[in-house]
């Protein structure tokens, strides 16, 4: 059950979306969540969906895969979903006691709720088509200019790399774990919240212990092939623009432009 | 007391391109008080197996009956059913979390809901059982122990909880030659002392051969053959085409057929051996080199 986690995990595939440079998928990331943030209408939302779908369509992620991601927001969802909806002010639509809807809270909790999905589909699109040493590397290129201000952009992607490389690891020792427990009787799902915390100590101990235990190791391993932070270090893959980026960056660009016309517009 | 396993299948990771069969069309079955042994490449799909013969996965098809009652029908359960089988994982030591062997070992128990007198006496019991001293043990760290002393804490865990069927993940896996033998006794005496269905894993095929009552051979998630030791060891070719191999003493005994030597096929232990060779000789044998 912990597998279902699908947030941040990679999707497996050799589509142009998986292709693509990790630095250019970094920012036409960042590009899409600042429109969001930037877009006030919901045509802005139409075109910024339309672009969604075609990214996911051409990376060829099924839907349900996506959407499956985003079953642990729902909560936050619906929370803020309802905290629009009630408590803005204007014309009332209907009313019960103290609880009220208007039109503007309607629009607005509406409005929020497809950024937030927009929000969490889009930047998931990235992890899941990005392997996760790819996308460290492109972060560690992207912050290399930095490095003149004394940002350690090697160890940053380096903890980066390692610590996504871990979370399927510690997941499936988490998996391990819960499943040698309830083999010995133990029960996660009954009880009240204190019982439950509770039973999470016979995870939380060994998984710890793991941990640790899987830390030393690699610091071990790394050590024993002479990894000393980057300095000077080259790398097995260099990252090169191909035709497809220049296409990417195109796109973009066009992207980019339509967002800005119809906001002149509407 | 008996296991029936019908066309089991399992899928991991079903829906997504990384899916894989982990087991597909697995049929047999254990009779009342059987060893039975289970063995197979790695990666071949036993701990997939063993996890469904307690109900910790779920056959994406097929069914499990244990002493009467279907563990893959909706609404049974599983806590009844972790009571009745215990299954040792692959590295149990894992596992270890409390600060003392005995409250460690009192987990599974507990969690039976029995009395306190009872668990005392349960964990008193599992760890003679694995061969450690009550007194000395039960107020140390389960992580100050060594390895093979962890190995048996972890072990004495699922004793204590007096399950009808044992099932053991590989218990042997990275011990050394003492502590090897000494699990191994360990899980004699309680197959002998319980009478219980018991089922293990291994990738020795000395320590298979001796102990079972049956074998099952399984490669990548399918049945290749089940039967008795002698039957199974005889199929020398089938093994070795799944990569598997016979046991040492086999492989010697089968070596001095093929030079001459007029003893029985498939010898599957050491003293049978030694009498076998030693009467082949004293009729005035002789190896043909
Ligand atoms: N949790 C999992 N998710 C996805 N695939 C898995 C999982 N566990 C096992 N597998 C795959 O299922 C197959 C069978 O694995 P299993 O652990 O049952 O093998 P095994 O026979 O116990 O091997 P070993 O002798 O190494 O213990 C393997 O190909 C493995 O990669
Ligand atoms: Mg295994």
């Amino acid at each position: 059950m912990l597998r279902d986690i699908t947030l941040g995990q990679y999707f497996p595939g050799s589509s142009p979306v998986h292709k693509l440079d990790p630095r250019l998928k970094i920012i036409a990331t960042l590009l899409f969540i600042i429109e969001l943030f930037i877009v006030d209408n919901f045509i802005g939302f139409l075109i910024a969906a339309i672009a969604l779908g075609a990214v996911i369509a051409l990376s060829k992620v099924p839907l349900s895969y996506i959407l499956r991601g985003l079953k642990p927001i729902l909560l936050i969802l619906a929370f803020t979903f309802a905290l629009n909806m009630f408590m803005v002010d204007g014309r009332i639509l209907w009313q019960w006691k103290f609880l009220k809807i208007t039109q503007e809270g309607l629009e607005l909790a509406v409005f929020m709720a497809i950024r937030l999905i927009l929000l969490i589909m889009g930047s998931s699109m990235l992890t899941l088509c990005t392997r996760p040493i790819a996308l460290t590397d492109g972060i560690e290129r992207l912050l290399s200019p930095f490095k003149r201000f004394g940002l350690p952009a090697h160890d940053i992607a380096m903890m980066m790399t390692i610590a996504l490389r871990f979370i399927p690891t510690l997941l499936e020792e988490a998996d391990k774990i819960m499943k040698a427990q309830q083999a010995r009787g133990a029960d996660f799902e009954t009880g009240n919240l204190m019982q439950r915390a509770k039973s999470l100590i016979p995870i939380l101990v060994p998984l710890f212990v793991s941990a640790f235990r899987i830390a030393q190791d690699l610091a071990m391993a790394m050590e024993a092939r002479c990894y000393r932070g980057g300095e000077n270090r080259t790398r097995m893959n260099e990252m090169k623009f191909k035709k497809s980026d220049y296409v990417a960056v195109t796109l973009l660009a066009v992207f980019g432009a339509v967002i800005i016309i119809q906001s002149k517009v509407f | 007391m008996s296991i029936q396993v019908k066309n089991l299948k399992h899928i991991y990771e079903k829906g997504m391109p990384t899916e894989s069969v982990a087991l597909e069309g697995v049929s047999f079955e254990v009779e009342d008080g059987e060893l039975l042994g289970i063995i197979g490449h790695t990666g071949s799909g036993k701990s997939t197996l063993l996890q469904h013969l307690n109900g910790l996965l779920k056959p994406d098809e097929g069914t499990i009956v244990i002493g009467g009652v279907d563990i893959t029908a909706p609404g049974v359960s599983m806590v009844e059913i972790r009571k009745r089988i215990g299954l040792v994982f692959q590295y149990p030591e894992y596992q270890l979390f409390e600060e003392t062997v005995a409250k460690d070992v009192a987990f599974g128990p507990r969690n039976l809901g029995l009395a306190d007198s009872e668990i005392e006496e349960r964990v008193r019991e599992a760890l003679e059982l694995v061969g450690l001293d009550y007194e000395d043990m039960k107020d140390r760290s389960p992580f100050e122990l060594s390895g093979g002393q962890k190995r048996r804490v972890a072990i004495a865990g699922v004793i204590a909880m007096r399950p009808e069927v044992l099932i053991l993940d590989e218990p042997t896996a990275g011990l050394d030659p003492k502590a090897h033998k000494d699990v191994l006794k360990m899980i004699e005496d309680v197959h002998g002392k319980t009478g219980n269905i018991t089922v293990l894993v291994s990738h020795n095929m000395a320590d298979i051969a001796n102990l079972s009552d049956k074998v099952l051979v399984i490669d990548s998630g399918r049945v290749v053959t089940m039967g008795t030791p002698e039957e199974v060891f005889s199929k020398r070719d089938e093994l070795s085409s799944v990569g598997l191999d016979l046991p040492p003493i086999t492989c010697l005994t089968e070596a001095l057929r093929e030079r001459g030597f007029k003893i029985r096929e498939t010898i599957l232990s050491v003293e049978d051996a030694a009498d076998e060779i030693a009467e082949y000789l004293k009729a005035g044998g002789k190896a043909e080199c």
